[in-house]
């Protein structure tokens, strides 16, 4: 839908660009979402005392509009930090399936993105994307928590750009 | 009117919980709030790190020993880099050795600090864990001036420290302690007198002395019930017998003494780092004469040093390769943890919380 | 102390080639005269540098006494033939090496030292191992220096007398001090009286190991061993128990009622090893999940789902 423009100065324009946003109800969901993004706590092993160094107060979460729920009811994100064994495996996909659409899942560490130093290992599930559709990988071993917000500006990324062109990014 | 049907009720307590300390599930049969039976369920980290030792060489098992208690990686490195070293018969050059210690003490206070802010997150207070973090930030980031890691460090050799420490990072170290102190006594007029927090915690979970022998416990767990042991002056290694230090023992056995202990340990950790940053010497070797293939000989050995958490042990049965034939971790949190379903009869749920924070557990090393 | 000798006698082996030549010409002799059997030459032996196998060819049949100068003259000679010569001196080697041990073996019988010497200081030379290992068996039978009782001694010899006595006499497979694993007395018990041995040892005044720090399981492939480590807290003595059952169905005691601390230990060698514990008051999985198959630590395990 094509706007007639040419009735408007060029100070009442520049005041327009400054101030008025045009865009689809989907980038609009897509902005809140990606600015409140809230992960539920499944720290497994090392990644998650980074996980839990990033929520602190040096490099704090809080700002980007993280915060941790502790039921995946209330669930947005799960940041699976950690190895994750045959024996959690399927409580993992549980939980999964219970956090509420839309939902997003982010593979902290080597662990969980392909099995880590423990892809050898008779008990480990070699990468989490076996049970859960990952959204984004972060490597590291573990990621330092820079690398943590990172990834989670990633996926805020991937939300916003998913909503604005409508395609999937695999 | 008739009673009330009352029935037990079967809870689940985690895996996936924000008191658990990591993937620790435990089954609790409740009548109303009391705990009638608690069944701890673990193995959900159990990463098989004993079996792929049998396929690796020493110094590639040491990662490994990083990643199972993850709050304290540096212990871990020394326990195994100090019993391959024992089994060979290799000297340790002295720079590399206070090296060693000073990274262990550090390491202690940064575990000590880990759990006093996870402690009291659990029982409710919020900023304490940020406060904690925050000096635990200063630690770990002079380990990554000297490892090049946050947490897990690798930084230990069989025979050395793989790096010296760069230049000025010593002093980084002289200006951390001062500032250190002052803010533990700063947290401990925060809370250790605050009222809601001793009614939380004094009384519960209280064991006597015989029985914390009996279950193995180890460190704070059992210097909380009056017994004089600590790996550090019962049985020194390193260069813990060069230098003074007292070794807090509670009273009561129960997790206010458990608190204070670990307060007042990471004083005395203070205190060590400052003696060992006097008695350092300038130069020296970080690494000693270690064969290029580290074979030791045929045979076995056990070697235990004090971690945070308590002993941890290295079992070694070595058949003369460069490879392990049996690497056993006698990991302190999983015998440690032992005593949790004796202490968790007759107790509230809330309760269960303090108590197994109390205790001190990282789920990596439980489950190995 | 003799090691050091060999050493030298090595070195000047090395060097002049004299003495050895002297000794290598006994041998030979003695070989040819023992069984004139030709056997392959170690593969250590090819080794061994031409010149020195040309010089040991021209020896051949020479009682080398003093005879430095000639020797050398003779290989000098014996070089046309240098193919001819190198087999001959592969049999002798050969040869040589099964004459040094039957002569180790004699003088490990006779118990002189200088009987030894010579004979070890011949094969120390070539890089044969078979050699070198009755070389080393001659040097240690010849007690230079006997090997040093470990200090701890005293207190396994103590331990020992006390399970002998109060829990059965041949309760005791072995007993010696572990100096590798820093000088703990280790004592091998068998297994229907590791009970009663856990039981002494926790309650004995003069033992008093009220400590269990630690219980491992090993599979070793033809057993399995299951070790305790103790520890008296009050005296600081360490102690280390051992019972061995067979690895088809192994079954063991279990010492949690006499050190609680054993609970979750022996489960966990349950669970990744397969020993069962008799009497263990709750014996089941706790590392791996229940509907596990198989037991991980064992050295024959096969992972049923590797692709996971």
């Amino acid at each position: 839908m094509e706007f007639n423009l040419d009735w408007i100065t060029q100070e009442e324009r520049q005041e327009l660009e400054r101030n008025v946003f045009l865009g689809t109800l989907e980038q609009v969901k897509a902005w809140a979402r990606s600015n409140s993004l809230w992960p539920l706590t499944f720290g497994l092993a090392c990644c998650a005392i980074e996980m839990m160094g990033t929520g602190a107060s040096h490099y704090d979460l809080d700002r980007f509009g993280v915060m941790f729920r502790t039921s995946p009811r209330q669930a947005d994100v799960m940041i699976v930090s950690g190895t994750v064994t045959k024996k959690m495996g399927p409580l993992l996909r549980r939980l999964y399936d219970q956090m509420p659409e839309p939902k997003w899942v982010i593979a902290m560490g080597s662990c969980a993105t392909a099995g880590g130093p423990y892809v050898k290992s008779y008990a480990v599930i070699k990468g989490v994307d076996q049970i859960v559709p990952v959204d984004v990988y972060i490597p590291g071993c573990p990621p330092s928590p820079a690398a943590l917000i990172y990834g989670i500006n990633k996926l805020q990324h991937k939300i916003r750009y998913e909503a604005k062109t409508g395609k999937q990014v695999t | 009117m008739g009673a009330i049907r009352t029935e037990e009720l079967l809870l689940n307590v985690g895996p996936q919980h924000p008191s658990t300390h990591g993937v620790f599930r435990i089954i609790v049969k409740l009548d109303g709030e009391i705990i009638t039976e608690a069944t701890p369920v673990m193995g959900y980290l159990h990463r098989g790190t004993e079996k792929l030792a049998e396929n690796l060489n020493f110094t590639q098992i040491i990662p490994y020993t990083d990643r199972m208690d993850y709050v304290s990686a540096m212990t871990n490195n020394y326990v195994l880099c100090h019993a391959v070293e024992k089994m060979m018969g290799l000297e340790v050059p002295e720079r590399a050795e206070f090296l060693r210690l000073i990274v262990m003490e550090m390491q202690r206070v940064a575990s000590h600090l880990v759990w006093w802010g996870t402690y009291l997150l659990d029982i409710g207070a919020m900023s304490p864990f940020l406060f904690a973090f925050r000096d635990r930030e200063t630690i770990v980031q002079l380990f990554n001036e000297l490892s090049g890691a946050r947490l897990t460090y690798n930084y230990m050799r069989v025979g050395g420290v793989k790096w010296d420490a760069p230049p000025g990072w010593l002093d980084k170290v002289r200006a951390f302690i001062p500032y250190m102190e002052k803010k533990i006594e700063e947290y401990d007029r925060l809370v250790s007198g605050n009222e809601i927090f001793l009614s939380r915690i004094q009384g519960i979970g209280r064991y006597d002395a015989e029985t914390a022998i009996r279950y193995g416990l180890s460190g704070a767990n059992l210097r909380c019930t009056g017994v004089q042991w600590d790996l550090r002056r019962n049985e020194p290694y390193s260069l813990y017998d060069r230098f003074e230090f007292d070794v807090p023992v509670g009273k009561n056995g129960d997790c206010y003494d458990r608190y204070l202990l670990r307060l007042e340990e990471i004083r005395q950790s203070l205190r060590i780092l400052r003696q060992a940053l006097e008695q350092m010497p300038e130069g020296g070797e970080t690494m000693g004469k270690v064969p290029r293939a580290i074979r030791p000989p045929a045979g076995e050995s056990y070697v235990a040093i004090e971690s945070p958490r308590g002993e941890i042990g290295c079992h070694i049965v070595s058949k003369g390769k460069a490879e392990p034939y049996r690497l056993k971790f006698r990991r302190p949190s999983f015998v440690n943890l032992q005593i949790l379903p004796k202490l968790l009869v007759g107790e509230t749920m809330t309760n269960l919380i303090t108590i197994l924070g109390g205790i001190d557990i990282v789920v990596g090393e439980v489950d190995a | 102390m003799s090691e050091h000798q060999e050493d030298t006698k090595d070195v000047t082996s090395r060097e002049t080639g004299e003495v050895e030549k002297k000794a290598e010409g006994e041998a030979s002799e003695a070989a040819d005269k023992a069984d004139g059997k030709v056997i392959e030459a170690d593969k250590a032996d090819s080794e061994a540098p031409v010149d020195k196998v040309q010089s040991e060819a021209a020896q051949v049949g020479v009682k080398a006494e003093g005879e430095a100068p000639a020797p050398a003259s003779e290989g000098a000679a014996s070089e046309a033939t240098a193919a001819e010569a190198e087999r001959e001196a592969k049999r002798q080697a050969a040869a040589e090496a099964r004459a040094a041990r039957a002569a180790a073996k004699a003088a490990a019988e006779a118990g002189g030292a200088e009987g030894g010497a010579p004979a070890p200081a011949a094969p120390a030379e070539r890089p044969a191992r078979a050699p070198r290992a009755a070389a080393g068996a001659a040097a240690d039978a010849a007690p230079a220096a006997p090997k040093e009782p470990s200090p701890l001694q005293p207190q396994l010899d103590a331990a020992a007398a006390l399970v002998r006595e109060l829990v059965d006499v041949d309760a005791i497979e072995e007993a010696y001090v572990n100096e590798l694993g820093s000088h703990m007395p280790t004592l091998v018990i068998r297994p229907p009286y590791l009970r009663r041995t856990a039981e002494l040892f926790h309650a004995h005044e003069a033992l008093g190991c009220s400590y269990l720090r630690n219980v491992s399981g090993v599979d070793y492939e033809t057993h399995m061993e299951v070790v305790y480590h103790l520890v008296n807290m009050a005296s600081g003595q360490r102690y280390a128990l051992k019972a061995r059952a067979d690895r088809s169905d192994p079954v063991l005691d279990s010492v949690t009622p006499v050190w609680e601390t054993a609970n979750w230990n022996e489960r966990e060698i349950y669970d990744l090893l397969g020993i069962h514990f008799k009497g263990h008051p709750d014996l089941r999985r706790i590392m791996m999940p229940d509907d596990w198959i198989g037991h991980p630590l064992r050295k024959d395990y096969e992972p049923l789902d590797p692709e996971v």
